[in-house]
């Protein structure tokens, strides 16, 4: 049976809403002004809609209900307590405004005294001298870390026209590099699963604006010749992008300020335990180094001589505003509290067992899936289903045969220089238990891919749908209900 | 506080199938020089004394006594279901859905979202969200550069100008000419907009209501601008559309706006949502995530993420832009509190918005030495003339609790005396004769 829409629910002159009573009338604008039918809004009583949507959450996996180890997203466990602390009436109510109003920051002296603690304490871990708390995503952090890039470039007079990327990296890297008008230059990965330095040392050159790099790449691999990089990247002044999507790996172990890194981002909804939420919000700020501080987006966060908090006008160096005011607050003050409930030695931790349960599913899986870079791994490994594709199965097919046994699957078929590749990312809120459960339905799925191909490929066979048609979505394109 | 489960057998047992001795030998790929020597956050602490120290953070933020600040950002009534249903763990604690049999419930959840906003909008095609407002103007921009293969944008002053602010910055590097036209007084530069629309024009861009809480009819500009081959973008309060005509009737080609009002708090600045609706014909330089409905193998309807080839994990470097997600959470909100309103509540909060507006403008106008200067209809928002510098006015008020607005002066050239005021559903007249007597009383 097919699920009803919301709209096909809608039963004419129902109604669950009330405004108080006003005992005003005034007279409308003239017809020009106004909409000329009904919106179709659907009419529903408040019962209606929570069951709709109580029966839609049911049919997602999500962190609180299954397994999700998708490599590169660092879908951890989001304590509770964070969404208690975001919804303090105290802070969900202000608005925004109130500090660049005459008078009005005192007003909100918590809220920005939050902001400007998560500015240091994201400066002490990325070994870096300034942040911006803007970028509302980690994809926008870049897009800032790039557009500083360009406006550094231009106060120096350098004709820059090419950022570097590896060609193990997130999408994000070049598409973020070409919205601000440079070339990519793709340098690929050698046999140990690093970027090739010997290729990257043919290709860096006077054009190179930045070099963009994740470090442990998204093969979960550190590279050991990074300062070596930024040596030769510094020599023809192009700056050094680090992107944090895979923090996680180094938290307390390395800062990426003291490795020769100029700029990163950090992702807080993945490193820092706040919610996914379905695919946003997150949020992407951005740390630098002092050189480059004049240039972060404005306003910053500051403290005066008298200790007051307020939002701090750049001069003109300032890129401008990458968000309307301070970045996603809700999503930063569940980061702040994150970081406080951790301390020092809980963030050590973080990594210590994200890189322990990732190497404990490598050294499970090993013998059974194919390992393109055969190596010890940080925070997540990269298998192959490359010999299981040879009986005609997928990396997909083990993909959805794991939805029928209780878990999202890791991401596939990234990264792409990875033939039929399976990237699993643990995290380190995930138990031993989980973890064997998970590795011994994976290793079934590699003996079925021997024995029984035909159960995977016909996986998933316990969801209410099963292997949709996305060709035909692209191409009778219907994105709205038209009833 | 910690949120991991090993115990120390777990740890041992683990290591031995890793074959190694211990954990920091996990590291050792880490060159001993490049180890940090350590933070300076200092210990962990339990949730009882992070909740406490953020409960007193919370409460150096001191309440006012009313507060009529808006700007773009409002305070409405959320009805308690919205909070309810979007935090349920198993919509808040997903990720994008990629994997659509295991993510049916937001898939769902965005089509239903996409459907509400071309309904209030009166347009073809929404994505699945943006950032925030402004971000969503600044995508719309570069999407009408796009599509026309012209660089010049021609934008009205009365545009929010914190979205001026961000398009500039997301325009910093693009070879486009920015022209800003009027306003005139308050009122929309026709003049402006027709000598500066022509073959080069990439797209013109309004905002309904405007900045100032004027409600505009742009069918006009939008005829002008099809005539010279250019889009109309017009970003819009989503609220006001209960009400007002919408950009569709009004030709835009381009629809964006800032979806905090619909269910989500103010919560300091974020998070929001932008929302992005287009005609048919430009899906597919429409940037962002789309759903799409679909069958699955047995023919059953369902919803999948469609159109991901424009996308930058598929096209990288020649993606339509380089967003990855969605506000997912937030557009789920968004959802939730149209569904919650319903047809009719929604067209009555926007009915109760003008109304209150409106009879502010008249009940505060009436005082001596202010005065209204939008002269036309307002939506939510109005703005008075006082004697005074509205600075001091305001800062008078603030003093007895009350923040009456955003003074125009910094914003604006010529209007140190003006003030932008808003009011929402959520005040009453007792609400407005207590702010018409604090008045009289300066």
């Amino acid at each position: 049976m097919n699920r009803e829409l919301l709209y096909e629910k809608s039963i004419e002159g129902r109604s669950g809403y009330a405004l108080p009573v006003s005992g005003i009338q005034e007279e409308f604008p003239g017809p020009e002004y106004l909409r000329s039918g009904p919106c179709g809004l659907p009419e529903l009583s408040e019962l209606d809609i929570v069951r709709h949507f109580t029966g839609l959450s049911r049919l997602n996996y999500s962190v609180d209900g299954n397994f999700y180890p998708l490599g590169s997203c660092t879908m951890k466990y989001n304590p509770k307590i964070l969404e208690d602390v975001s919804s303090l009436d105290g802070f969900s109510r202000l608005h925004p405004m109130l500090p660049l109003l005459p008078g009005a920051a005192e007003y909100v002296q918590g809220a920005l005294e939050v902001l400007y603690r998560l500015q240091e304490a994201l400066c002490d871990i990325t070994g870096m001298d300034a942040a911006t708390l803007q970028p509302l995503a980690g994809a926008q952090g870049e897009l800032a870390g790039i557009l500083m890039t360009a406006a550094y470039h231009r106060m120096k007079g350098n004709a820059k026209k090419t950022v570097i990327v590896p060609d193990a990296s997130h999408g994000t890297n070049p598409a973020s590099a070409a919205m601000v008008g440079y070339d990519v230059i793709t340098v690929a990965t050698d046999s140990r699963g690093q970027m090739d330095t010997a290729e990257f040392a043919e290709r860096i050159n006077d054009e190179v604006a930045a070099v963009v790099m994740t470090c442990p790449n998204t093969l979960g691999i550190f590279n050991a010749d990074i300062r070596k990089i930024s040596r030769m990247a510094h020599s023809v002044d192009a700056l050094m992008y680090y992107d944090g999507a895979n923090m996680n790996a180094i938290l307390g172990k390395v800062k990426p300020g003291d490795i020769g890194f100029d700029i990163v981002h950090l992702n807080l909804h993945k490193t820092f335990a706040t919610p996914h939420g379905g695919g946003g919000p997150g949020a992407g700020p951005v740390c630098v180094k002092d050189f480059l501080a004049k240039f972060l987006p404005s306003p910053r966060i500051v403290r005066d001589r008298g200790g007051s908090y307020m939002p701090g006008e750049g001069d003109a160096s300032s890129i401008g505003k990458m968000a309307p005011f301070y970045g996603n607050f809700g999503v930063l003050l569940k980061a702040y509290a994150y970081i406080l409930l951790l301390g020092e030695e809980g963030l050590n931790d973080v990594s210590d067992k994200a890189v322990l349960n990732a190497n404990y599913i490598l050294g499970l899986l090993r013998d059974h899936y194919e390992v393109p870079y055969d190596r010890k791994c940080m925070h997540e490994c990269v298998l192959s289903a490359a010999r299981q594709s040879e009986k005609g199965v997928h990396a997909l097919d083990i993909a959805k045969y794991l939805i029928d046994m209780g878990f999202h699957p890791p991401t596939v078929y990234f990264p792409l220089i990875v033939k039929e590749a399976i990237m699993i990312e643990p995290t380190e809120t995930e138990s031993r238990e989980t973890i064997d459960r998970f590795a011994r339905v994976m290793i079934d799925a590699a003996g079925l891919a021997e024995k029984e191909p035909g159960v995977l490929r016909n996986a998933p066979v316990t969801t209410r749908i099963s292997r949709p048609d996305e060709v035909r979505a692209a191409r009778d394109l219907n994105v709205r209900y038209t009833g | 506080m910690k949120y991991t489960p090993h115990t120390r057998i777990d740890i041992e047992d683990m290591l031995k199938t890793i074959g190694v001795p211990a954990v920091e030998d996990l590291f050792r790929d880490i060159p001993a020089d490049m180890r940090a020597a350590g933070y300076g956050l200092g210990a962990g602490k339990s949730e009882y004394e992070v909740l406490g120290h953020l409960k007193h953070t919370a409460g150096r933020n001191r309440p006012l006594r009313l507060n009529l600040t808006g700007g773009g950002f409002y305070d409405h009534y959320i009805p308690s279901a919205v909070d309810r249903l979007a935090g349920r763990a198993e919509f808040y604690t997903a990720y994008t859905p990629y994997q659509p049999e295991c993510s049916q419930g937001t898939l769902q959840a965005i089509f239903e979202y996409q459907t509400a906003i071309c309904r209030i909008t009166g347009m073809d095609v929404s994505n699945a969200s943006v950032y925030d407002g402004g971000t969503a103007l600044a995508e719309g921009i570069l999407m009408a550069m796009r599509v026309t293969g012209r660089n010049k944008i021609v934008i009205d002053k009365s545009v929010n100008p914190i979205y001026r602010d961000m398009i500039r910055t997301y325009l910093g590097s693009q070879e486009c000419e920015l022209a800003e036209v009027g306003p005139d007084g308050l009122a929309l530069d026709m003049k402006g907009f027709s000598e500066n629309i022509g073959r080069d024009t990439a797209a013109a861009v309004v905002q309904n209501p405007n900045f100032f809480g004027t409600i505009n009819d742009y069918s006009e500009i939008s005829a002008g601008c099809r005539k010279a081959g250019a889009l109309t973008i017009c970003s819009v309060y989503p609220l006001s559309l209960g009400l007002l005509r919408t950009p569709g009737e009004m030709g835009a080609d381009i629809v964006t706006g800032e979806g905090q009002s619909l269910g989500n708090p103010l919560s300091f600045g974020g998070p929001y949502l932008g929302f992005m609706a287009v005609k048919r014909e430009y899906i597919r330089q429409l940037p962002g995530r789309i759903v799409g409905e679909t069958v699955d193998r047995n023919g059953k309807k369902c919803y999948v993420l469609t159109l991901q080839a424009r996308e930058q994990h598929i096209k990288r470097h020649r993606a339509t832009s380089n967003i990855c997600t969605n506000q997912s959470l937030c557009a789920l909100r968004a959802l939730l509190y149209l569904s919650c309103l319903g047809e009719k509540g929604f067209r009555d909060t926007a009915v109760r918005n003008y109304t209150l507006a409106n009879y502010a403008v008249r009940v505060l106008s009436d005082i001596e030495g202010v005065e209204f200067v939008n002269g036309k209809p307002v939506f939510n928002e109005f703005v008075l003339r006082f004697k005074d510098k509205a600075d001091v006015v305001y800062s008078k008020l603030l003093a007895r609790g009350i923040s009456a607005g955003i003074p125009l002066g910094g914003y604006y050239k010529g209007m140190d005396d003006m003030m932008l005021m808003c009011v929402t559903e959520k005040l009453g007249k007792d609400d407005i004769s207590m702010l018409r007597k604090e008045l009289e009383e300066l």
